[in-house]
């Protein structure tokens, strides 16, 4: 093993691996936004600052209530599941037929209005669980249990979505809602329930998102512009609504952040992806995956 | 079984259905003919709840159509298979008859309707992993009527079922309809070609510019002078 890792560049290998980890909370974000676009043909722009209040619920319930995070996360996942349908009955459902920019307004007002009640209901204060995990070291390279849990509970969280579109009825109906809504009604399927129950799925995975971050981060109202643009970007660049195209965008992406922090800073990890993004663009403006009609 | 009294039916300011009456009883199968525009399709859409009469009465059974919410009108023994099949075609052909079971009633059944649309129509045993989107026409016509047989249906409205399909595979969609029959359905099929519908229905309506202009059996429509010289090219 050690020879192994000695004729490798430790640090690159780290690095990539830390990528991989920070991929899979990517994914679980990218797909919680492409299931909505895919299904409901609306983009919740402000779908980051759902997870924004999921991570202040994580921490009033942690932190200011004493519960063990074991025990907050699940409240956390059906709060922010809860908002999601919410978000769909009150600012959604009035405006299906209305233009897709109406739509992107009004997603975009409830993005500052989430931001502005947090500033006012929590203040701008950085926040945390208080709660630091283990690092794993294996030979001389280091990763936190905190990425690890991160990654291996957004796979199952993933997991548990495909299964349920799979396996299960409503799951089946949620797809085929999003090849042809029309005629949803002869099948005996009410589309608004469809609908209210993807929207609660959307905000489950941001809950569930929320639960993973907030171990790594620490919660502030803004916290959500630092992880809602780059889920934007995946998205566009694996397809809007395109579950596997956003997967693996999620990878590409994270990869990008990680090798280009471990050049130079974090920072410019993000300044690379954007710049990959724009680039890709103009070479495939319809996305990596795009369906070739 | 299903009764429609004096519909007007269209889209927006425009009106494609004028004061219709239409009967289908039990176990009878009944065809709408007519030329393309006619309102043929809007009025099996009015039939299946898809777009609501602005004047009249539906009554299936003693079921008040017109007070059923639409997706809840192939509970009461309605179900449709729309114009152009309208498979889910990033489905596979298993998930589409699934997507037909959906009511709570029919998922208790789902095993037996499966056996009994396999039984149907073997080919969709052979094809049930297929993306429907991938099936030859022909066959995408069997799932589409395979879909709507596993709600359970009394009633089975089928909307230009040869549409699209080339002259041989045509033969065996009307073969199809024949089998369908004689399994007990009461079938309202509406249709261009007028000499085959004619051939496996017990009657027929003559639909032309929204209003039904001529009904009878299909001997009595076979031998009407106008059917004959406008449809039948004799």
């Amino acid at each position: 093993m050690q020879a192994f890792l000695d004729t490798f560049d430790i640090f690159l290998l780290e690095a990539i691996v830390n990528g991989i980890l920070l991929g899979g909370v990517l994914a679980l974000l990218a797909l919680g936004l492409n299931l909505i676009f895919g299904v409901i043909d609306v983009t919740w722009i402000c779908y980051a600052e759902l997870v924004m209040i999921g991570m202040y619920g994580m921490y009033y319930m942690v932190q200011v209530f004493g519960l063990p995070y074991w025990v907050a996360a699940p409240f956390a996942i059906l709060l922010v599941a809860a908002l999601g349908a919410a978000l769909h009955y009150i600012v959604i459902a009035p405006l299906l037929t209305a233009p897709p920019i109406n739509q992107l307004l009004a997603t975009g007002g409830v993005l500052f209005i989430l931001q502005s009640f947090a500033t006012v209901a929590f203040g701008i204060d950085f926040r945390n669980l208080g709660i630091r995990l283990p690092v794993l070291a294996i030979g001389e390279m280091h990763f936190s249990y905190s990425r690890l849990l991160a990654f291996a509970a957004a796979l199952i969280g993933m997991l548990a979505i495909y299964f349920f579109m799979k396996r299960t009825y409503t799951g089946t109906a949620i797809r085929a809602v999003a090849q042809d809504r029309q005629i949803m009604s002869l099948m005996g399927v009410d589309t608004k329930r469809i609908y209210l129950i993807t929207s609660a799925l959307g905000g489950a995975l941001a809950g569930l998102a929320a639960c993973l971050l907030v171990l790594q981060y620490d919660v502030h109202p803004f916290v959500g512009l630092s992880f809602g643009p780059i889920t934007f970007l995946i998205c566009v660049l694996g397809g809007l609504g395109n579950f596997v195209g956003g997967f693996i965008a999620a990878f590409v992406f994270a990869q990008i952040i990680s090798l280009g922090g471990l050049y130079s800073d974090l920072e410019w990890g993000y300044v690379l992806a954007f710049a990959f993004f724009i680039v890709m663009m103009f070479i495939r403006p319809a996305g990596l995956f795009a369906r070739r009609s | 079984m299903l009764e429609l009294k004096s519909i007007d039916a269209g889209y927006g300011s425009f009106q494609a259905l004028f004061g219709i009456n239409l009967e289908v009883k039990a176990g009878e199968a009944v065809g709408v003919i007519g030329p393309n525009g006619a309102g043929k399709t809007t009025l099996m859409r009015v039939i299946s709840g898809l777009i609501r009469p602005t004047r009249g009465a539906i009554a299936m059974e003693a079921h008040d159509v017109l007070a059923t919410p639409a997706h809840r009108i192939v509970d009461l023994g309605i179900a449709h298979v729309p114009e152009n099949r309208r498979l889910f075609p990033r489905l596979t052909v298993d998930d589409n008859l699934k997507m037909g079971a959906y009511m709570p009633g029919a998922r208790a059944k789902y095993a037996e309707r499966l056996e009994f649309v396999f039984d149907l129509f073997p080919r969709m045993k052979e094809r049930r992993s297929q993306m429907a989107g991938t099936l030859s026409g022909g066959e995408q016509q069997m799932c589409a009527i395979g879909r709507a047989l596993m709600s359970d249906p009394k009633l089975l409205l089928l909307d230009e079922p040869s549409a699209g399909l080339a002259p041989v595979v045509v033969q065996q969609v009307f073969e199809l309809v024949k089998r369908i029959r004689a399994s007990g359905l009461t079938v309202l099929i509406v249709e261009q070609n007028v000499q085959q519908v004619l051939k496996v229905v017990d009657r027929a309506y003559l639909l032309e510019a929204g209003t039904i202009r001529a009904s009878g059996t299909s001997e009595e429509m076979m031998s009407t002078d106008t059917i004959k010289q406008a449809y039948l090219g004799v």
